[in-house]
């Protein structure tokens, strides 16, 4: 276990120096022009403040030297100053990664168990009225995109009904963060996308139980006589469940994208929401952290996903992966 | 990390599980005791703008038209646009020449954080903005100061580079504290996001892309407002802005013209429209073969008809333009308003070879009346317009093709294409017509899109920027407004007011004339350090 970590770790560099160099290079071949954007509609800014603020505000080189110095400069510390929020990378990813950790991860645990739990009892009675409505469900929400149901969700809550704020992480007149403020501000945007994750859960897990409870070992119990309970959970469940491991890693991915629309949709202060910001106002240094920070959740999540299947399965050798 | 480990896994699962599902039977509890909307006094306000600005920083922009509520400037405005005193106790006294400002400032006021203000702060504040490593991408509207120095504790004294006679105006930018400022890098330090100023309020806390808070500063020199509560909330949207008005979640919220009717009808809200100096105009560059005849121009200033666009696109919030200047401002030069005359219109491209063989559009020598037109992707205002534009354009043959891009692409055909430009700054009128029309400043950054070129225009522009008399001053200018009717560089269409809708529950709601900019420091709560809660 030790062992693949360690040799994940060593893959993830290259990795990493490839993503970055590559933000760099789509960087440098964008029409977009940072002075322009910094610039705003100041419409009275005059050519010899234009250059000066490029003089200012551009790296010197190719993307190639850019990205270059970007690392040295990442690795002494300094991930550089945002462009778009005037305050130094570290500081904004500092403001911001807890609140976005904190939505990520209590909608993936939301959707884990929620889609484990329905995925289950779908796949208990195949064809049941449960399994077609969870099924119908799963399926329908797959194809919603998560911005729609954001959408959707303040219409319904915060302005039909009244009963959960629309955005933000407390009440506009207020900067002081509660728990009860906490929690209703973070309702809507964690339930979101806990739903935008739930189908691919519970559709995989109903596949997963459902194939298994067909296998001989399972039918082998049954006609020994063993309850259905302890067939599900002591056979069917075991191997049912595995591909579902690998799948909490692959939609680690996903997960982020999802927050980068539901972050921006319900104004909640993460780095998702940054991100956007980063991206429509081409704040190149911002952007350069944020990319390497995804692309380590990324490899994070596959290698979580792949120490969990060995775990949770005797037969996978980690030092085989 | 500590958020995460204090309400992490799945006891939080559980708590928002829970709240999904019995939200629907919760009673809302959002208020915190104030009300909203209801109509009675109260001394918060939670206000809802379109854009936040990037930095909180005057010296790389925050503020510089004056009404930031954290700072001061040396000056300030009324509501009528007058200048009036602010950190100095005077308005400046004027050498003969026009080449010195000599300003002497109020004892005793003090920064939110106790150090007293004092000259050293305002000559800091000037010179770092002037700095050429610092990026204020405005500094060229202070380019005319040579030096700005102390004079003991109270006293400073700007010189000019040459006689600027709108300068005073310009002092209306917000002070910053050297002391707090002390060794940062002004670009980038932590003064953007945490800045001490003289100001009636004291910014308590600032979440990016959320919201802005501030507080009353109970020692401020102008007396203790009684509105306690400023807060911003940053919602770019226009439509949850409108919901969020409606359900309590705000007071008061900049909002288009469509959105604002339905607030018409409600009860304890007011619609306040605000007149600007914002126009929209098509820039008609001067080296288009088309865009660039006097003919051409003077009839697309005669066929456009902006009493329509005013009904039709602004649902009669704003005034057709004929130049930078608004019509009631007593700067616009009386008499030169154009009637929507397209059979004059078309006289003047027959008589001036452009005509109609046949087909729809004209043609002259063989170069057919056509030319494309621009505006920023995205703009629904400016879509609008250009529409507009062309449809009124294609009734006397000329073939306009409306296309839209980002600024990007736009900057670089701005010689050649016209673009639906927005612009306006009240405050005096060689702001606007100066970067709008100088031959010199054509295709200079943003000055000048339309590459206008006029010595006779010229001669009055620096007349009136160089003249400390206002009789001169207001002769110069009528001068340039009707020589600009005659040779169009652009089409001037509307001017457009700014609408707010409002909780009606303070006494002193004004508003002031406004810049293009709006929402944050221009609105109906420019000053709101001087409304009175009603009781």
């Amino acid at each position: 276990m030790a062992r693949l970590t360690g040799r994940r770790l060593l893959a993830a560099v290259p990795v990493l120096a490839l993503v970055t160099l590559g933000m760099f290079a789509v960087a440098a071949a964008s029409p977009f022009d940072p002075v322009r954007r910094y610039v705003g509609d100041a419409s009275s800014a005059s050519q010899e403040t234009l250059d000066a603020l490029r003089a200012n505000l551009s790296p010197d080189g190719t993307f190639v030297e850019q990205w270059w110095s970007w690392l040295g400069s990442v690795f002494g510390g300094d991930l550089g100053q945002s462009l778009s929020l005037r305050q130094p990378v570290s500081q904004v990813i500092a403001e911001r990664v807890g609140w976005s950790l904190l939505l990520c991860g209590v909608a993936f645990v939301a959707s884990v168990l929620l889609g484990t739990a329905l995925g289950v009892l779908a796949a208990r009675r195949p064809g049941g009225w449960l399994d077609r409505v969870v099924s119908s469900l799963s399926y329908t929400l797959q194809a919603a995109p998560p911005f729609w149901l954001a959408l959707l969700a303040i219409w319904l809550f915060a302005l039909q009904l009244d009963v959960l704020p629309a955005g933000g992480l407390t009440e506009p007149g207020s900067d002081t963060v509660t728990f009860g403020g906490l929690v209703s501000h973070l309702a809507l945007p964690a339930a979101v996308l806990t739903i935008s994750q739930l189908p691919w859960f519970v559709l995989y897990v109903r596949q997963g139980v459902s194939d298994a409870l067909h296998e001989d070992p399972v039918r082998g119990a049954r006609a020994r006589g063993i309850n259905e309970r302890t067939v599900l959970t002591g056979h069917a469940l075991r191997s049912g469940l595995l591909p579902v491991l690998t799948l909490v890693g692959t939609r680690i991915p996903e997960l982020i994208t999802g927050a980068l629309l539901v972050e921006t949709v319900f104004s909640w202060p993460g780095i998702a929401s940054a991100t956007v910001r980063a991206a429509t106002s081409t704040d190149f240094p911002l952007l350069a952290a944020l990319t390497a920070l995804s692309a380590l959740a990324v490899l994070a999540g596959n290698l979580l996903a792949d120490l969990l299947y060995g775990l949770a399965d005797p037969r996978v050798d980690h030092n085989e992966m | 990390m500590t958020v995460r480990r204090r309400y992490g896994g799945g006891v939080v699962a559980t708590a928002v599980a829970a709240v999904v599902a019995t939200a629907g039977c919760s009673a809302p509890s959002d208020d915190d005791g104030d009300g909203g909307g209801g109509g009675g006094g109260q001394d918060s306000v939670v206000i809802g703008i379109a854009n936040e600005p990037e930095t909180l920083s005057p010296l790389l922009g925050y503020g510089k038209d004056g009404n930031s509520k954290i700072f001061d400037g040396l000056l300030r405005h009324d509501d009528e646009l007058g200048l009036e005193p602010a950190l100095a106790t005077e308005l400046p006294e004027i050498s003969e020449d026009g080449l010195t400002y000599r300003y002497t400032l109020r004892e005793g006021v003090a920064f939110s954080d106790g150090e007293p203000f004092t000259s050293a702060d305002v000559v800091f504040t000037y010179e770092a903005i002037l700095d050429e490593g610092t990026n204020n991408p405005a500094k060229g509207e202070l380019d005319a100061i040579e030096s700005v120095v102390a004079d003991g504790e109270l006293g400073v004294v700007f010189t000019l580079e040459y006689p600027y006679a709108p300068f005073a105006e310009r002092t209306v930018l917000p002070i910053a504290s050297a002391a707090a400022v002390g060794d940062q890098d002004v670009n980038t330090g932590a003064y953007n996001t945490e800045p001490v100023g003289t100001g009636p309020y004291v910014l308590t806390d600032w979440s990016p892309g959320e919201r802005i808070s501030l507080t009353a500063n109970a020692d401020y020199w102008g007396g203790e407002p009684e509105v306690k509560r400023v807060t911003m909330a940053v919602i770019p949207d226009d439509d949850v802005r409108a919901t969020r008005l409606r359900s309590g979640d705000l007071d008061a919220a900049v909002l288009p013209p469509n959105l604002a009717e339905g607030f018409a009808d409600e009860g304890g809200m007011i619609t306040v429209n605000a007149e600007s100096a914002d126009f929209r105009a098509v820039t008609l560059p001067s080296d288009n073969p088309v865009a660039g005849d006097q003919a051409v121009r003077q009839a697309l200033d005669l066929a456009v008809n902006r009493e329509l666009m005013v009904e039709s696109i602004l649902l009669d919030a704003g005034h057709p333009a004929y130049n930078a200047i608004p019509t009631a401002s007593p700067w616009f030069a009386e008499g030169t308003e154009r009637e929507f005359d397209p059979e004059e219109a078309g006289r003047i491209l027959d008589e001036a070879g452009w005509t109609l063989d046949g087909g729809d559009t004209r043609a002259r020598d063989g170069e057919r009346a056509a030319f494309t037109l621009w505006y920023p992707a995205g703009d629904r205002l400016r879509q609008e317009h250009a529409l507009a534009y062309a449809s009124d354009a294609k009734d006397i043959g000329i073939d306009i093709t409306v296309e839209s891009g980002s600024w990007e692409i736009i900057e670089g055909r701005l010689a050649e294409d016209a673009v639906l430009s927005g612009g306006g700054d009240p405050a005096d009128p060689d702001f606007q017509l100066y970067t709008l029309l100088y031959s010199e400043l054509a295709g200079n950054g943003y000055n000048n899109m339309a590459h206008y070129r006029n010595p006779a225009v010229d001669e009055q522009l620096d007349a009136g920027r160089r003249s400390g008399d206002q009789a001169e001053r207001e002769a110069a200018y009528e001068a340039v407004q009707r020589e600009l009717a005659e040779d169009p560089g652009y089409t001037f269409l509307t001017h457009i007011d700014h609408v707010y809708v409002m909780a009606d529950a303070w006494d002193g709601v004004t508003t002031q004339v406004e810049p293009h900019d709006h929402g944050l420091g221009h609105g109906p709560w420019w000053n709101v350090e001087e409304w009175r809660v009603r009781s």
